[in-house]
């Protein structure tokens, strides 16, 4: 059931796809439809207070021409006096409702934006969850927490400033252009001369500053990616003195970055400078044409005048034009970048008809199982077969790199085989739930990771409702619960970022601990006690098997006394299983297996 | 048992789960707060672009000029040319013709403008960028051990990229800077009184900024942590994916998650509140202003004080006053914002670097490479020594093995060396001088190390196996995979030591990677090395095979290895034998066995390896020996 992985830059080439990416967001902002439609009333609201202001201060002008004017007759003054009261109190009122509506278009406008900004962080967060092993092995970490940060921004910013903005200068700009095709055909047509150019100006620089914007985001994907590793790899990078280098590689990426940076300010620049001249060119045009027309006598001074006037409402929106493409071209290319993720669907997942593991027996047997990475050419693992019954133990040893890991990834299907299948209590385990599967089966990894968050936190990380005692058993059984103890802050110490403030085998007991602590019918522990010396190991193990006397264990390790006692011990070799038998038995096959024993047993000064 | 499904407990909050520590962990780490002067710090990131932003300037005060002289020359086309009687064909011809000069003006300087300033500030953005990843190179281990890479993150692209808004605006309000300071001057030059009366209103604005600012400070902060502890989350669900998907933790996770977005929301939200609040603050003030210009001005008129041009003319400057004031009030929000963000960048910047060279420090190139630990204590927690009064010396050439068991302190031991963090006592020489002497680059260069955690980059295996060792040709390359015994599944790979490893080397099985990470160690070909478990998660067999290459290896080369294993360590020219922190015993495999001590006990005992050796009788001999 391997279902091709979809690759990641899925990127929308075609321009209707850029559409698409718009109307998907529109499609979520028209959630908020009441914010949506005061904010829409409210941006009315403001502009025309914007509009009826200077009209006020023009009445007061002539209110204060008739003081002057008629300064005979005392009513008169006394009309015109209280008039300039009136006029003020009106400015003053609409001066505050202009603020008011201002203030409420612009709060609607952030609060959509950061609506819709808190569902697409959900979404992403959840889909990141899900994704298989098989998808996050391909793709860079700092990749996905670009998409996460940036890109999620980049849309948001594109909701709060375009979408309400969007749909006022729309409005603005037909009225405007009805009303000069109204006054004047011809000379409206004239005022009209620069659409076209901006309409292709606009259209070019959005497609350009897209791709440029595609390529951007993509570069700073690729610094986080330089920045992320630096920071996560830091102690190697400490121990080699490759600060300098870093830095180097780092810069390479920057500077790539800055240069796509400014490239983008130049595609701005020239179209934000190029559309407002467009505008001014129609002007002076109309201005010229009209002009010669009021002094052939054909329309009058007046009639110009409104003209120009009318022509003066569009200057505005025409500007934000220029500014909002630069938005419009972010918010589809990082659009598209978080869609592409949003849109994949994790090839791990519940089959239909999946119900609840019901472990009785806690039988785990393999049939035949072959798996191959994807991308890869040969079988990691090859025609496996074995059987185990509850309560049994399986080993598992063989040279680096030969599956063993693998094999263990298999049982709660982080990844699916390619051929043959894995049976719990005799039953596919894609029968069952992965949530279920994955509470009953429990893989104990090889490179532990801690939280940054408490000892305890992270002990409970599989059960948070764990009990207080439980919590301290399962500690003990790891034999870690000494050293705690020591802690000033006991449990609740804090373990830095990936268990950086624990020695190695600290990390693997708390690992162990915390798998422990689930109870889980099956466990595998995947060389988890490469770190820990062979006196506490012992101890583990002894504290174990009373535990796990009901449990199904697989322990995989390169030290044989680890696994010497399981009922069952596979020899794995690339991928194959070469020997299999328990202790005594592969010890008289005389093969592999009998080497690497003697090789651990050699007496002192045979080296 | 099993326990309950999480679907089924979803909305519960659980008593002992938490995504991303939300605790001020963050602010105790960068507990200088950064208090100084955001924005002449700022200010200091801008001054190299000085050639370019004077240019810039010029330009943003001719597109100021062209833009108010535009709607000036049409009036003035309608009072001369087209003013009824006198119609002149000629005048409309020249002030066309001034009008088009006016545009192209305008156009070159909008352009000049929109790209100098555009461009000085992805410069200022990517510099300040470049700044906290610098320093953070620098910082001490211990200050990185705290922090977490997903907050740094945060601040490394969330907080650079809050700042482009500011810096990408910045244009504008320059443009209605130098309009205002016209304006002003113009007003004045009117008519001294009415000017005056029309900017009462300012001292107003600045008092109420002085009330809000504290206010907005606040929420924008805020508004910034909160963001940046959902991209900690982010990153730490990314990075611990096979955590959360192996504990089932998925709906845990999504609520506490939920937690934090929703915090985060309630805070953008708040802050977007008392920014958008200045708005009908600003369009009050202006309305009393434009009242107090109706009124007075009137009066004035009536009173034969001023003329009635003089009314007319304040009565459109002072629409023209308040629209960039307005303008600039809304960039001050933005500008606050950005200071929020600036000021998680300095604080960064501003961590202190506490191990720096001293000024004649030693190269170490010169040095032999001996080792010496001289009553050394350690610990990485205030009165927690991890390290207790350590003393040995290794001569050079030799090989010294550290043996103990899990969390006695053997790691920590070789990070000293390296220097990696300050011992709280004692002193450690190589070569007879003291570390802190020693350039930190040289003691890189002359110290390789194989970590216990392997870290590969993502990239070719050839060049993680290069990484930073300058010099190194192709057959180094293939002697040091050949020495680890990994050349041959290298060789078995389609592109071979081309072949692209993913982040952390995960396309590698956990062997692999140590194997390639001891490769890494082995090609630098420097004086010391250092090998903690590099061979902890490699078989017997293979294991046997590098020690016999490693005899070749490290002939010459000062060696201290961390090793489980009996095997590895027997052939060691000094066994130091850790616990608690402690060495309980340290000398020559054959001066260990005369002492008849700890280490006697265990050879006698025939067990090649600690592995086999049953516990209570490890516990029967440290109990016995003395020291302990
Ligand atoms: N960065 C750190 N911050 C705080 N404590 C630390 C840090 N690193 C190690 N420790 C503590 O110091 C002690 C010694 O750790 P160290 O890593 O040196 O042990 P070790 O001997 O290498 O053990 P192991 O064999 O398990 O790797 C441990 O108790 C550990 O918890
Ligand atoms: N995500 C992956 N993509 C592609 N190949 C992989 C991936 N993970 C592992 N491999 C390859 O699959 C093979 C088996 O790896 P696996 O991790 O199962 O080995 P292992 O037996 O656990 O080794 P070790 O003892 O080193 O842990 C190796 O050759 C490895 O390079
Ligand atoms: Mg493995
Ligand atoms: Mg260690």
């Amino acid at each position: 059931m391997i279902v091709k992985n979809q690759t990641i830059s899925a990127r929308p080439l075609q321009n209707n796809d850029s559409f698409k990416v718009f109307f998907r967001i529109i499609k979520m902002s028209l959630k908020y439809k009441w914010r949506l439609f005061f904010g829409i009333f409210s941006i009315f609201i403001s502009s025309g207070f914007s509009l009826y202001i200077p009209l006020l201060l023009g009445d007061a002008v002539d209110a204060a021409n008739n003081l002057l004017g008629d300064n005979s007759e005392i009513s008169s003054i006394n009309d015109s006096r209280n008039h300039l009261y009136f006029i003020c109190v009106l400015l003053l009122i609409s001066s505050i409702g202009r603020g008011t509506s201002a203030m409420l278009h612009v709060y609607l406008g952030e609060s959509i934006g950061q609506h819709i900004g808190y569902e697409l962080r959900m979404l992403y967060y959840e889909k990141l969850q899900r994704l298989s092993f098989s998808y996050h092995a391909g793709v860079h970490t700092g990749d996905l927490i670009t998409r996460g940060i940036l890109d999620v921004e980049g849309i948001r910013m594109f909701v709060q400033t375009a979408i309400l903005r969007l749909i006022f200068l729309t409005t603005l700009i037909g009225t405007g252009t009805f009303l000069m095709i109204k006054t004047n055909p011809t000379l409206g047509l004239l005022s009209l001369s620069f659409v076209p150019f901006v309409a292709w100006k606009a259209t070019s620089a959005r497609l350009k500053l897209r791709s440029n914007w595609y390529a951007l985001q993509d570069k700073l994907s690729a610094l986080t990616k330089t920045m992320d590793e630096n920071l996560g790899g830091i102690r190697v990078v400490r121990a080699f003195s490759a600060e300098e280098f870093e830095m180097k590689k780092y810069k390479k990426v920057s500077d790539e970055a800055l240069d796509l940076s400014n490239e983008q300010v130049e595609i701005r620049s020239s179209s934000i400078s190029l559309i407002s001249t467009s505008f001014f060119i129609s002007m002076g045009i109309v201005l010229l044409v009209g002009g010669q027309e009021v002094i052939n006598g054909n329309i009058t001074p007046g009639e110009l005048t409104q003209f120009l006037a009318f022509m003066s409402i569009l200057l505005d929106p025409v500007r934000q034009i220029g500014l909002m493409i630069n938005g419009f071209a972010r918010g589809s290319a990082s659009g598209g970048r978080l869609f592409a993720i949003l849109d994949l669907e994790p090839n791990i997942h519940d089959e239909v008809d999946s119900r609840d593991i019901q472990v009785n027996k806690g039988k785990l047997e393999f049939q035949n199982v072959s798996f191959t990475y994807e991308g890869d050419n040969h079988e990691t693992i090859h025609n496996v077969s074995f059987k185990i019954n509850q309560g049994e133990t399986l080993g598992i040893v063989g040279p680096p790199g030969s599956g063993k890991s693998t094999i263990a990834h298999l049982i709660p299907r982080f990844y699916d085989p390619t051929e043959g299948s894995i049976l719990i209590d005799d039953e596919d385990i894609k029968n069952f739930t992965l949530e279920s599967l994955r509470h009953a089966v429990c893989v104990v990894e090889q490179d532990t990771f801690m939280f940054t968050a408490s000892i305890e936190h992270n002990i409970a990380y599989g059960n948070p409702w764990a009990p207080d005692d439980r919590i301290e058993k399962s500690t003990h059984h790891a034999q870690l619960a000494e050293y705690i103890e020591r802690l000033p802050e006991k449990y609740k110490t804090l373990v830095g970022e990936r268990g950086v403030s624990l020695s190695g085998g600290q990390r693997q007991r708390l690992s162990i601990a915390r798998s422990v602590m689930l109870d889980p019918n099956i466990i595998i522990f995947d060389d988890s006690t490469a770190a820990i010396d062979a006196g506490t190991e012992r101890k583990i193990r002894e504290e174990l098997k009373n535990l796990t006397s009901k449990t199904t264990t697989i322990i995989i390790s390169h030290r044989l006394s680890s696994l010497m006692h399981a009922n069952k011990i596979l020899f794995l070799e690339k991928g194959r299983v070469v020997e299999s038998g328990n202790h005594d038995e592969l010890l008289e096959i005389n093969g592999h297996y009998k080497d690497l024993y003697n090789l651990q047993n050699q007496k002192r000064g045979k080296l | 048992m099993s326990i309950k499904k999480f679907s089924e407990r979803s909305h519960e909050i659980p008593p002992k789960a938490s995504v991303v520590l939300a605790s001020n962990l963050e602010e105790e780490v960068f507990s200088e707060e950064f208090k100084g002067d955001v924005i002449k710090r700022f200010f200091s990131y801008v001054r190299p672009y000085k050639k370019q932003i004077i240019p810039a300037l010029i330009a943003v005060i001719i597109f100021t000029i062209t833009s108010i002289s535009i709607p000036l020359i049409i009036k003035n086309v309608f009072d001369s040319s087209l003013s009824g009687e006198n119609n002149n064909i000629n005048l409309l011809y020249l002030f066309v013709g001034g009008f088009f000069l006016a545009i192209i003006f305008n156009f070159i300087s909008n352009y000049l403008q929109e790209l100098l300033v555009g461009k000085v500030a992805e410069h200022v953005l990517f510099d300040m960028r470049t700044a906290m990843y610098e320093h953070l190179q620098r910082v001490s281990l211990s200050f990185m051990d705290k922090t977490e890479s997903g907050k740094l993150m945060s601040r490394l692209q969330g907080d650079v990229a809050a700042l482009q808004e500011f810096l990408h605006t910045a244009v504008f309000a320059i443009g209605d800077f130098v309009l205002i300071i016209g304006i002003i001057i113009t007003m004045l030059w009117l008519d001294f009184r009415l000017g005056l009366l029309t900017m009462i209103v300012i001292p107003a604005l600045l008092l109420i900024r002085i009330i809000w600012i504290p206010y907005a400070r606040k929420a924008f902060l805020r508004a910034r942590i909160t963001s940046s502890i959902v991209s900690g989350a982010l990153a730490e669900n990314i990075n611990g994916v096979r955590a959360v998907q192996g504990m089932t933790r998925e709906y845990v996770n999504y609520d506490l998650f939920d937690l934090r977005a929703k915090e985060n929301l309630r805070a953008a939200l708040k802050a977007s509140k008392i920014g958008v609040i200045m708005l009908p603050t600003v369009d009050s003030l202006s309305g009393i202003a434009r009242g107090i210009v109706v009124i007075v001005g009137g009066i004035f008129v009536l009173n034969g004080q001023i003329e009635t041009g003089v009314m007319v003319a304040f009565v459109l400057f002072i629409q023209r006053f308040f629209d960039p004031i307005r303008a600039l009030t809304m960039h001050y929000n933005v500008l606050q914002r950005a200071m929020a963000s600036g000021e998680r960048i300095f604080e960064v910047i501003d961590v202190p670097v506490d191990m720096t060279d001293k000024e004649d420090s030693i190269i170490m190139d010169e040095l032999e490479p001996s080792i010496e630990f001289i009553n050394v204590t350690f610990g990485y927690l205030p009165n927690q020594p991890v390290l207790k009064n350590i003393n040995f010396k290794i001569n050079p050439g030799e090989t010294i093995a550290l043996v103990g068991p899990t969390g006695s302190g053997k790691t920590s031991t070789t990070a000293l060396v390296h220097r990696f963090y300050e011992i709280w006592e004692g002193q450690i020489n190589i070569g007879g001088v003291n570390i802190s002497d020693i350039k930190l680059e040289s003691l890189g260069k002359n110290v390789s190390m194989v970590l216990q955690e392997p870290f590969l980059f993502s990239g070719s295996i050839i060049d993680n196996i290069i990484y930073s060792t300058k010099n190194v040709s192709y057959k180094q390359v293939i002697d040091a995979a050949k020495a680890v015994g990994v050349h041959d599944y290298i060789m078995e790979l389609p592109d071979k030591y081309e072949t692209q490893l993913e982040q952390r080397g995960e396309n590698l099985s956990i062997g692999q990677r140590q194997l390639i990470s001891f490769a890494r160690a082995l090609v630098r070909d420097s004086k010391i090395i250092i090998l903690d478990e590099a061979t902890a998660n490699i078989d017997s067999y293979t294991e046997m095979q590098i020690q016999n290459a490693l005899k070749v290896l490290l002939r010459g080369r000062t060696a201290m290895v961390i090793a489980h294993r009996l095997a590895t360590i027997r052939d060691a020219d000094k066994i130091i034998v850790l616990q608690n922190g402690e060495i309980i015993e340290q000398d020559t495999h054959e001066n260990l066995i005369k002492n008849k001590g700890l280490y006697y006990s265990l050879s006698s005992l025939n067990y090649s390896s600690f592995d086999d050796i049953p516990e209570d009788l490890i516990k029967k001999i440290t109990d016995e020996s003395p020291g302990t």
